[in-house]
Order: C-alpha cells, then structure tokens, then sequence
C-alpha cells in the first residue's frame, strides 16, 4: 500500500542543483568585516542571543573561506578600494548584503565622502533597511538570500562546467 | 578677574605680533601674527611651560580678509592651564611656518589641517593628505566646497 520505496526507506531522491543549492544555503560563511555602528548589530546577530552558528553562519577571518559578505555600515571612498579587494578575494559563488541605510543608499551622509550604496561598486543580492537594522533584520535578510539561493538553477552543472549559474529573483 | 599671565610676557617679548587678546568665560585667545608664530610657540613652551598641544586647526571665515585663521589650543599639564593661540592667514597666501619643531604632534594636525583646509605649512616635514584618499583633489572643510562634492548636483530641498 501507498507509496512503494524501491531504494529502501533512507534513501532519499532529490535533484543535484538542489543538494549544491540546500547546502550554500546552510553554510554561509560570512566575511568578518565591520565598518560602522551596524557591525555592532551584526556581532550581536552572531552572539548567544540570535546566534547565527544554529544557522550554519560561521564568521570567517579570511576573504578566501567566505562566501558572503555583510557591507555592515558607511562606505568611505576611501574605504571602498578596500571593500572591492576583499570582495574580489572570495571565491565564486559569492553573495552581498547590504545591511543599513549607509550601505544601501548612503543613509544621511549624503556628502562627499561616502558612497552614496555599495551597490555602485558591489552586486547586491539583499538589501536590508534600518538604522541600524535590529538583529531580527538582519537575519530575515539572511533568511532571503537562503531562499534565493535555494531557487538557483544549474548550480551543480555551473561547478563542472557546464553553462552559468542562473539566478532569478 | 586678572589678565591671563601668559599675555603680559607675550606683549612683553613680542610687542608687534601680538594683535589681539581676549578673555572670555574663563578662556584666553590670543591672537598673533603669522610671521613669528614659531618663536612665540617655542616661547610659550619652554619657557611658559605649555608643553601639550592639545589641537591644532583651522577655521575659515569665507568672506572676511583674511580668510583663515589656525588657532593652537594648547596646555601647560603641570599647572593645568589651558590657552588658545589664533593666527590669521590670507586666502592669496595660505601658507604659515609649521610648529612641527615645537610639539611634535602638530606634525598629524598640520596634516589634517592642509588635507581639509588648505593651508600649507613651510618647512613640514611630511605635508601629505591624512584622512582623504591620497588622489584627492581640493580641501572640503573650506566653505565654498561643495558638501555633496563637485561631481553631483546640490541637493534642492525635498518639495523642489
């Protein structure tokens, strides 16, 4: 009766780009860079409280073992030379989340020195408001761009090198 | 209440570069010429002991002749005495000795005060921009550069 489970009933049958697709999802590994007051929500996102760990969200201290990066407060133009070499640093895929006002749009400093959004210089994949956002913010950004990757398509087949990596939002 | 000592020995030892003093809510300003700005610092700190250069900056008065004014704010830490130093500098020739030689922490504060004022310092040992980037052009704390840089458009108002 019901369904019948040819493989047994712990095999479980699922696409490949789903698999690549489910675990980028699950383990964003967050580049460690702070530049204002938002990076003081993005620690506390990550401390015991809100606790990103339960999430697979591990702050790295190297550009080279992350996959995403949280442009978490004002970017100087004299700081986004600094923005763009970490961000080329990562390995693909990589994912950008500007997290505050400054980051999405310059926020209230709007003057000469500050980059009016990191979006000039960065492709962003989710924007969160605020100033600054409240960890609960941040991680339903978090959670967005979980979801846009899982809705990837030619994830696996991007990695052996067949075709793009298509993303629709 | 009494005049500031330090003015006294100042009008005393420099009797021409003196131009101005005030006193003021318990805070002295002198003002002084630009000429001889270096030996009045060095008086001021060796033999008046004001041996702490608290700041270093400049002020701009856009429309008024001259133009700049540096203003020392120094402090003397054993008799915890604080006095402030103004000096005024033209727009045509905005350029005044450095006191690098007296405090060496002007060094970091003439610094600054040429990235973002324009004011150059003669003999500075290192006058390069501090806080903007290296390729900058202009200096943006002077008033008539515009906030939002010269590339965009002032912004109007919202209802515009």
């Amino acid at each position: 009766m019901g369904v019948d489970q040819t493989l047994g009933n712990n095999v479980i049958t699922t696409s490949l780009d789903k698999l690549v697709n489910w675990s980028r999802s699950r383990s964003l590994w967050p580049m460690t860079f702070g530049l204002a007051c938002c990076a003081i929500e993005m620690m506390a996102t990550g401390a015991a409280r809100f606790d990103l760990d339960r999430l697979g969200i591990l702050f790295r201290a190297s550009p080279r073992q992350s996959d995403c990066i949280v442009i978490a407060g004002t970017v100087t133009k004299k700081m986004l030379p600094v923005i763009k070499t970490v961000y080329e640093q990562m390995p693909e895929p990589k994912y950008v989340i500007a997290m505050g006002a400054c980051a999405c749009s310059g926020g209230v400093f709007d003057t000469y020195s500050t980059v009016q959004g990191i979006d000039e210089a960065l492709p962003v994949d989710v924007y969160v408001p605020g100033c600054p956002p409240r960890p609960e913010g941040l991680l339903y950004g978090i959670g967005k761009l979980q979801e846009k990757i899982m809705n990837e398509r030619n994830s696996f087949g991007a990695v052996i090198g067949v075709g793009e990596r298509i993303s629709e939002v | 209440m009494s005049e500031h000592a330090a003015i006294g020995k100042l009008k005393q030892k420099f009797a021409d570069a003196v131009l101005d003093a005030v006193e003021y809510r318990g805070e002295t300003t002198i003002t002084v010429k630009k000429e001889q700005i270096v030996e009045i610092c060095k008086f001021l700190k060796e033999d008046l002991g004001y041996n702490f250069l608290c700041d270093l900056c400049g002020v701009d008065y856009l429309g008024k002749s001259p133009r700049f004014m540096v203003v020392y704010n120094i402090y003397n830490i054993a008799l915890k005495d604080r006095l402030r130093i103004k000096t005024p500098v033209e727009e045509s020739d905005a350029t005044i000795d450095t006191v690098s030689s007296v405090w060496g922490t002007a060094n970091w504060h003439e610094r600054e005060c040429w990235d973002l004022m324009g004011i150059s310092f003669n003999d500075h040992p290192d006058l390069r921009r501090i806080l903007m980037p290296a390729d900058w052009e202009g200096h943006p704390l002077r008033k008539d550069y515009p906030v939002q840089g010269p590339d965009r458009e002032p912004y109007q108002g919202r209802l515009q």
